[in-house]
Parts: structure tokens; sequence; C-alpha cells
């Protein structure tokens, strides 16, 4: 849910990364974080695992600048993929302004793909939402692997309402800022309908 | 779509400081924070420098919405208070409705007196929070017209 404040003049807007395990998710923040100056961003806050698996959510507040003489800060956050960490998923979905979804481009990760669209559909009901009508962007990560599946087969699996796709490799940074950029403006522009 | 943004006016601003500042002396607390239960920091008043507010209330948003969920699984609605106890500092969330109320003290302070005080005040905090969230719903319209006239060269600007 979006909070904007009259009195220190801010927009705060909450950004999740969705998308099953070991898909980048965090890798893009990582990425993210790395790359942007130090006074625009917080700290990267982990809640991982002994073996850095996301136990619980990935955070970090990122100043993009000002709009109207507003701060706006996007609180980017990620999901745990593994299937069993379903109940801290629906938690961090609470409040979503927007969402990426990181699709892993490998073909043995296809089913992996649409099991989590299909909970993240579902998790976003559970919170009366409808991805139908929530900014939402598609990545395609770990395009740099040899083993994986054309953008059109991907795409058909996992396409949901003609939103904004990108390629990406996100260790290696690109697209991850392509990625954040579109689904940013898609928050801002729903700001704007009122 | 998402929910309706929730719009904070200066004076309501200026209330919730106000509280929150009688909340941290009659708690002899070091730091009193107003976080909403997604995470999102709303007003802070005591020795917050240095203290990373914004990481500080998403990890305070998930620490209650996972007890929460705790309590749901052994048949309890919600926990209305969480506190945490170290050597020097300790740390006291009660919630109230969508916010929490975050209370953080050290030796000078005890768990039973911040109990006690937050309680009272939370009544009040309850009361401007309403005032927000009916105010946010029925946007005004000069706010509206400020949205709207934010332009895609506006959002643009931002990335570059």
């Amino acid at each position: 849910m979006t909070f904007i404040n009259y009195a220190s003049r801010e927009i705060n807007c909450k950004i999740v990364y969705y998308g099953p395990g070991l898909c980048g998710k965090t890798t893009n923040l990582q990425y993210i974080y790395d790359s942007t100056a130090p006074q625009a961003k917080g700290k990267l806050i982990s809640l991982a695992t002994e073996t850095d698996r996301t136990l619980f959510f990935d955070f970090m507040p990122l100043e993009l600048g000002t709009v109207r003489g507003f701060k706006t800060r996007f609180h980017l956050y990620t999901v745990p993929g593994q299937v069993y960490y379903d109940a801290s998923r629906k938690l961090i979905l609470k409040g979503v302004d927007g969402v990426v979804f990181v699709a892993d481009s490998q073909e043995e990760r296809m089913d992996a793909n649409i099991e989590s669209l299909y909970n993240l559909e579902e998790n976003l009901q559970s919170q009366g939402y409808d991805l139908m009508n929530l900014p939402y962007v598609l990545q395609l990560n770990k395009r740099d692997l040899p083993n994986v599946a054309p953008t059109e087969e991907l795409t058909s699996e996992l396409l949901r309402k003609g939103e904004p796709v990108f390629e990406a490799t996100a260790s290696q940074g690109s697209g991850v800022f392509d990625t954040l950029k579109a689904v940013a403006k898609q928050v801002l522009t729903e700001l704007r309908k009122g | 779509m998402a929910e309706t943004p929730v719009v904070i006016h200066e004076h309501q601003f200026i209330k919730l400081k106000s509280v929150l500042a009688r909340i941290c002396v009659e708690c002899a607390a070091r730091v009193v924070l107003l976080v909403d239960r997604d995470g999102q920091p709303i007003a802070a008043h005591g020795d917050i420098i240095g203290l990373d507010t914004t990481s500080f209330s998403s990890l305070a948003a998930g620490n209650v919405a996972a007890t929460t969920s705790m309590a749901q699984l052994i048949g309890e609605e919600v926990f209305p208070a969480v506190v945490h106890e170290g050597e020097r500092e300790s740390i006291y969330i009660s919630v109230i409705g969508r916010s929490l109320l975050v209370v953080i003290f050290d030796e000078r302070s005890t768990v039973s007196l911040v109990k006690l005080r937050t309680k009272r005040s939370s009544y009040e905090v309850a009361a401007i929070l309403e005032d927000i969230a009916q105010d946010s719903e029925n946007q005004r319209a000069e706010e509206k017209t400020f949205f709207t006239e934010i332009t895609d060269d506006d959002i643009d600007s931002l990335f570059s």
C-alpha cells in the first residue's frame, strides 16, 4: 500500500520479487544494491538460512529521486521461493503495490515457474488482489545459461496480461534495472490514476 | 488494483509525533516508532540517529506477521504484543489495528511500565490513525489533482 506523507514529503511504495526457488530474486536485489549510490539506498537485509537460501525475505529501501517535490522511495522485497515457505510468501504480499515475477529460463525449470506463477495468483487473491489489475512485470532470468528455453516458449506459458517482459542475467546485471524501472513506472502511473 | 494509498497530512503527522513524544517520556524509552503492519515506517520519536528506521520497521512488521501466523496456528487470533528482552536494550511491540507501536527501551525502564503506559496512549494513536484512514478514503480533490498532474516526464526523470 502506497504511503504518502505530506509532512515529510515522501511517497513510499512496496515492490515484491516473486518466483520459484533459485530463480535469482535475491540476485536482482543484490545487483541493485551493489550498483546504487550509498545515499540512495538503505541496508540490504537478508533473512536467509546458513546456506544463503531466503528464509523469510530480503529487503532493501531504494530512493529514486523526487517527483513534484516528493521523495520517492521503493521498498523492494523478495519472497522465499521454496514451495514449503508458502505462509511467508503470503505475508510478504500484504500491502504490495507492484510485483516482478522472476522466471528461471532453464528448460527444466518450466514446471517450477508455472507452479510459482499459479501460487502468486492464488496468494494475491487470498490477500484481496487481482494480478490482472496490479502493476506487474515478467523477467526471464538466466539468459546466459546454455540450456534455456526460447523466450517465445516461456512467454506463451507465463505471460498473463500483456505485461512488459525483460530478458535478464541478474548475476551480471543485464535487464535488472529495466525490470525495476518498468514496475516502478507502473506503480507511479497507478498512483496518478487516483 | 493495489489498495488506496494512505495519505498523511501535516496536522495528522504533527499529532502523531506529539503522542509518540509523550509515550517516549512516559515509558522512559529511547525510541518510539509507529509502523504500518506491512512494514512502512509512519513516524518516529527519540534517539533515532544511527538507527535505520526503515529496515527496523520492515523487520518489526515481519516479526509481528510471523508471530500472528503462529498465534493463528494455535487458535489465537493475534498476539497483541511482542516483547524482546536483551541484555541492555529491549523492544516492546503492540498491535494497534493496522499499525504497530514499537518502543525501544533500556535498563532505565521496564516491560511492565512500557506495557501500562502504551496501553493508555494506544487509543489516542488509534483515533489519529482512524482519521488518516478516513481522510485517505475520501481523498481531497486538490490531492487527486496533484497526482493526476504527475507527467510521464516526471516519472521518466526518476530513472534518467
